[in-house]
């Protein structure tokens, strides 16, 4: 079955180390992380990737009270990824947009605050506030954008725990290519670090990283690494057929030329490299490309003992003979940003097409035997001879796995 | 309190609610929502922070005493002077 292409046009992002794609792209070729300490309700001081984006660049402060920080991000993360694309925004049918956001989760941070709120009325529910239900709905960090926007198209959220910012995506090209819509909105979100539930199970399952350093604390692939920085942030791509793009002199950031998702169907959070080898192969066979072809493999990699190096298993398994593909990971820089994390790692290697440079896994200063593979970019940027085609892992618990391909963008 | 105090009251958890909103010049005898952005979901924020902040109950069917700030002064001021 042929297929419309489908090219990103657009970038808008907030990551705890920058507020746009050239703030943070300049900050993961420098080694600057943006991981800091904060007071959480109930934990007390933990670990997080906080973003400092300003929300009434593009909202009211009402707009602000009411919804929820997901929402916020949705909303900035949106409207700059159109500023980026130069599409003529007022002119379009709103009725032909999409937006598609991945999530991990949704509603806990709004569920603990009304929770900690109707405590100080003796758990009377008559305090519990109406806004509850449209904060905590699924579709909330979309919705909310649709309503800024003035969206009147599909607008909806897509949970896959954290391989959600690539599902994002994934939906969005489908959706073009049916034709259900004519230009999307599309990557993912997270508001996580406002809820001391994913900080305290993280804790009790022996998964949340701490080290006296913040900037140090999350290490992929490092031999002293121990654990995940929960992160909040966003980034949006905007999505169109490449006719479309091309038709109206769009900026082409890469062309999303390969996917695949599946399921481990063996664990509620142990991942499975079987399957992760899986879903890159079947990635790569519907971008009908080889290996070889890829130039950038960003890990998903999150700095638990086991997670990393069954990855760099899987990793080896596909990539065994590509002496030009380099292999990074770009929590060590913003922690793990959950629904976003997909999204905002392929952001943040984009610019690769461009410069050919390699962002690096930062923080390790002893490298795990057991994640010693090939090409592994550690610490320092690396040039690369070329950069053609990147491919972004993203799983998740439930054992979710997505693999997402993006390449140079080249009229052929 | 006397009904001026009362309108400052109202006014405060307007402006907390309604922050984009200039409220200098709000007109006491005409509708809030004439003359200011404020929605249904609003007027339930109106409301539960009289409870919250004021132990103060609004039942459903005299929501539509808090029309205006006349009325809500008219409405309102005896009962913060019960709670006395």
């Amino acid at each position: 079955m042929e297929v419309s292409r489908v090219v990103i046009t657009g970038v808008g992002l907030t990551a705890p180390n920058g507020n746009s794609l050239s703030e943070y792209r300049e900050n993961l070729l420098n080694g600057i992380a943006g991981i800091s300490r904060t007071e959480i309700r109930y934990m007390g001081e933990v670990l997080a990737g906080i973003c400092d984006f300003d929300p009434l660049r593009y909202q009211k402060r009402k707009e602000v009270r009411v919804g929820t920080r997901a929402g916020s991000v949705s909303i900035y993360c949106a409207r700059e990824a159109l500023k980026s694309s130069g599409v003529d925004f007022e002119s379009m049918d709103k009725n032909r947009i999409g937006i598609y956001v991945g999530i991990t989760e949704h509603g806990n941070v709004e569920t603990e605050n009304e929770i900690h709120n109707i405590s100080q009325f003796d758990y009377d529910t008559k305090f519990w506030t109406h806004h509850h239900n449209p904060r905590t709905v699924a579709n909330n960090p979309a919705g909310e954008a649709s309503l800024n926007l003035k969206v009147t198209g599909p607008a909806y959220t897509i949970g896959a725990a954290c391989a959600a910012g690539n599902l994002g995506l994934v939906h969005a090209v489908q959706m073009l290519q049916l034709g259900e819509v004519d230009y999307a909105i599309a990557g993912g979100v997270s508001e996580s670090i406002h809820t001391f539930g994913i900080f305290a199970g993280f804790k009790s399952q022996g998964a949340l990283a701490e080290h006296e350093d913040p900037n140090k604390a999350s290490r992929p692939f490092d031999a002293a690494r121990n654990g995940i920085v929960v992160s909040e942030g966003g980034a949006l791509f905007t999505l169109e057929r490449l006719d479309d793009a091309l038709a109206r002199g769009a900026k082409i950031y890469g062309e999303i030329v390969g996917y695949h998702v599946n399921s481990d169907a063996t664990d509620y959070v142990l991942p499975n490299p079987e399957r992760q080898t899986q879903c890159m192969r079947a990635a790569l066979k519907k971008a009908k490309m080889a290996p070889q072809e890829i130039h950038i493999v960003n890990t998903h990699a999150t700095a638990t003992p086991m997670g990393d190096i069954q990855e760099c298993q899987a990793i080896v398994q596909v990539f065994e003979d590509c002496p030009d593909t380099y292999v990074n990971n770009t929590k060590g820089f913003i922690g793990h940003a959950m629904g976003a994390a997909g999204a905002l790692e392929m952001a943040g290697n984009l610019p690769s097409f461009e410069d050919r440079m390699v962002h690096p896994s930062i923080n390790v200063d002893e490298l795990d035997p057991k994640c010693s593979i090939p090409n592994l970019v550690l610490n320092q940027p690396t040039q690369a001879k070329r950069v053609d085609a990147i491919l972004n892992n993203s799983f998740g618990m439930l054992g979710i796995n997505s693999a997402l391909i993006v390449r140079r963008f080249s009229d052929q | 309190m006397s009904k001026d105090e009362c309108k400052q009251v109202v006014l405060d958890i307007i402006a907390e609610i309604a922050p984009d909103e200039e409220l200098s010049d709000v007109k006491p005898d005409v509708a809030l929502r004439e003359q200011l952005d404020l929605d249904s979901m609003d007027f339930l924020d109106i409301v539960m922070e009289l409870r919250k902040k004021h132990g103060i109950e609004v039942p459903e069917p005299e929501y539509g005493e808090l029309v205006s700030l006349d009325s809500c002064a008219e409405y309102l001021t005896p009962k913060f002077n019960a709670l006395v």
